[in-house]
């Protein structure tokens, strides 16, 4: 008898502890990830922002402030440009791409989409950095919004292919079979049939490089040199003082709403797709 | 086919054209600056041997070896296993608020990021250093440890989220058998979420390595420095490519690099041939 209680209480004790340890574990973890990120939450507001996180004393000072640089909402419509010229030259060449390897099999298909998903991820860094600049300057594309987008692209658009597959193999063949005894050319049955159907794919496919285009810093920074035209990614380095001070004021600002579109894009994915997807296709 | 040409040709130009240039650039003096800006030579191997003979190359092949172990490895691997698994038994809700700020961390562009990162860290003013009291300039007296815990923090959204598909994934009756059986939390895991799991651990780590190993945010950080105790491999090309513009050696490494990453991606091809 005393035994069995003995144990239960042994066992209760050892229940109750795990649980403190649990919790303690899950404010530890919440702690550590969420500490960091507070400040883009405070700061912004606050008329006289620190370094560190303390509840602010509201005031909008700080969006005007950083209006009043001349560089700083020209660079995110920079970005917006970059972002959105990326995506859809993803799509557009992504797709009809996806669709061909879709149709057309041959042998070592799979494996060849595979290295080149591999490859992609190896050559986007900085390991390529040099023939990347170098091309670029040979091709006239230093400073130019092309050259961004390009770069940007090619890196994604291994990745746009591999994915896009999955959503164009499962397109039910028989449309496509009655569109072209009807005599439909492949461009009208890709662009009539194929397109509609995957559409939710082109939807991910556009926000997953949006957001790559959005955040990346290596490829601008190399190839862009006129304040004017660079992103905001890069321009976040650019608001210093004169004694090399942080200009909180507009910095908060700026990172506020440099990352807004992200989070909003992250929202939107997540409520129509679910994020476990898009989590998984991130990289 | 003809659908297949755009792509081709953007693959080609921006992808293969690059690594295969990356390659020829290794073998020559190309620099932008001095004589050989003007007519660049083909030196052969001597570029590779130069590199093997720097000891900051080494340095800088150590430091990015402990960058990846600490943040890639133990940071983004184990801790998102631990908490994917903390988890994976814990109703929805507390569950998707910790995930959700897992991934902001993640999602949050990296410019931004690092910024957030260096006013935390930061001697007079940063909160860590008010919330433990002290005056410690992390980023300069431990640059290392802090782009580590800055990359584990960044990165373990994609483990959390590939270990808790993963775990969610082992079958509930084999759990339920185990846990009538009397078998402890701790052996559960061991004996079955471990090795139920085992492929996508393996397809996890080598993927977040080879991520880590190609990381150039750090140097948004530090800069690589303070006296180049950050210069992993990433910082190490960059600076001697676009600082000092000597790009024969730069893409000697690179290549290098490339080699290393090639192993990598072999690893996974193979793994995901045997999936």
């Amino acid at each position: 008898m005393t035994k069995t209680r003995k144990r239960k209480q042994k066992w209760t004790l050892k229940r109750t502890g795990g649980r403190a340890s649990f919790w303690m574990f899950t404010f530890l973890i919440i702690a550590f990830f969420s500490t960091p990120l507070l400040w883009l939450v405070f700061a912004p507001f606050d008329l006289t922002p620190r370094l560190n996180i303390k509840l602010p004393t509201l005031s909008f000072n700080n969006f005007h402030e950083m209006s009043q640089n001349p560089y700083a909402i020209h660079s995110l419509l920079n970005s917006l440009l970059f972002s959105v010229g990326t995506g859809l030259l993803v799509i557009c060449v992504g797709a009809p791409a996806s669709y061909a390897l879709s149709r057309v099999k041959f042998v070592g298909r799979d494996l060849f989409l595979y290295i080149l998903l591999l490859f992609s991820s190896v050559v986007t860094g900085t390991a390529a950095m040099v023939p990347i600049f170098l091309l670029c300057l040979n091709l006239g594309l230093i400073n130019t919004f092309y050259g961004v987008i390009l770069v940007m692209g090619g890196g994604l658009l291994p990745a746009a292919i591999f994915i896009l597959k999955d959503f164009t193999d499962s397109t039910p063949k028989s449309y496509e079979e009655s569109a072209r005894i009807f005599g439909a050319s492949s461009f009208q049955i890709l662009r009539n049939i194929v397109v509609p159907i995957i559409r939710p794919g082109l939807a991910v496919i556009f926000v997953w490089a949006f957001v790559g285009a959005w955040g990346d810093f290596l490829v601008p920074f190399i190839l862009i040199r006129a304040p004017e035209r660079s992103p905001a990614a890069v321009l976040m380095y650019s608001f210093y003082t004169e004694g090399g001070q942080a200009m909180l004021t507009t910095l908060a600002a700026f990172a506020l709403l440099y990352t807004v579109p992200v989070i909003v894009m992250y929202l939107y994915v997540n409520k129509r797709y679910g994020f476990r997807f898009y989590g998984g296709i991130k990289g | 086919m003809l659908f297949l040409f755009p792509s081709a040709i953007f693959i080609t130009i921006f992808l293969i054209i690059p690594a295969v240039w990356t390659l020829y650039l290794g073998l020559t003096n190309y620099s932008l600056t001095g004589l050989a800006a003007a007519n660049p030579k083909f030196v052969g191997l001597q570029n590779y041997a130069t590199v093997l003979k720097d000891p900051e190359f080494y340095n800088s092949f150590k430091l990015t070896i402990i960058f990846v172990i600490g943040s890639a490895i133990i940071g983004q691997a184990l801790l998102g296993f631990i908490i994917a698994w903390t988890f994976s038994d814990k109703p929805g809700k507390l569950r998707s608020f910790v995930e959700v700020i897992i991934i902001l961390a993640w999602m949050v562009p990296s410019s931004v990021v690092t910024f957030l990162w260096s006013a935390f860290l930061n001697g007079q003013n940063g909160t860590l250093n008010k919330i433990i009291g002290g005056q410690t300039e992390w980023l300069i007296t431990h640059p290392m440890l802090s782009i580590i815990v800055f990359n584990s923090w960044r990165g373990a959204a994609f483990s959390v989220l590939l270990f808790g598909a993963a775990i969610a994934a082992v079958p509930k009756s084999h759990l339920e058998v185990a846990r009538i059986a009397g078998a402890s939390k701790y052996r559960q895991l061991r004996d079955i979420i471990v090795p139920a799991s085992r492929g996508h651990i393996l397809t996890n780590l080598l993927l977040i390595s080879l991520w880590s190993f190609n990381l150039f945010t750090p140097y948004l950080l530090t800069g690589g420095g303070p006296g180049g105790k950050t210069e992993i491999l990433p910082i190490f090309v960059y600076e001697k490519a676009l600082r000092y513009f000597n790009f024969g050696i730069a893409s000697a490494i690179a290549t290098i690099m490339l080699l290393i990453n090639f192993v990598f991606a072999l690893i996974v091809i193979r793994r995901g041939k045997q999936k």
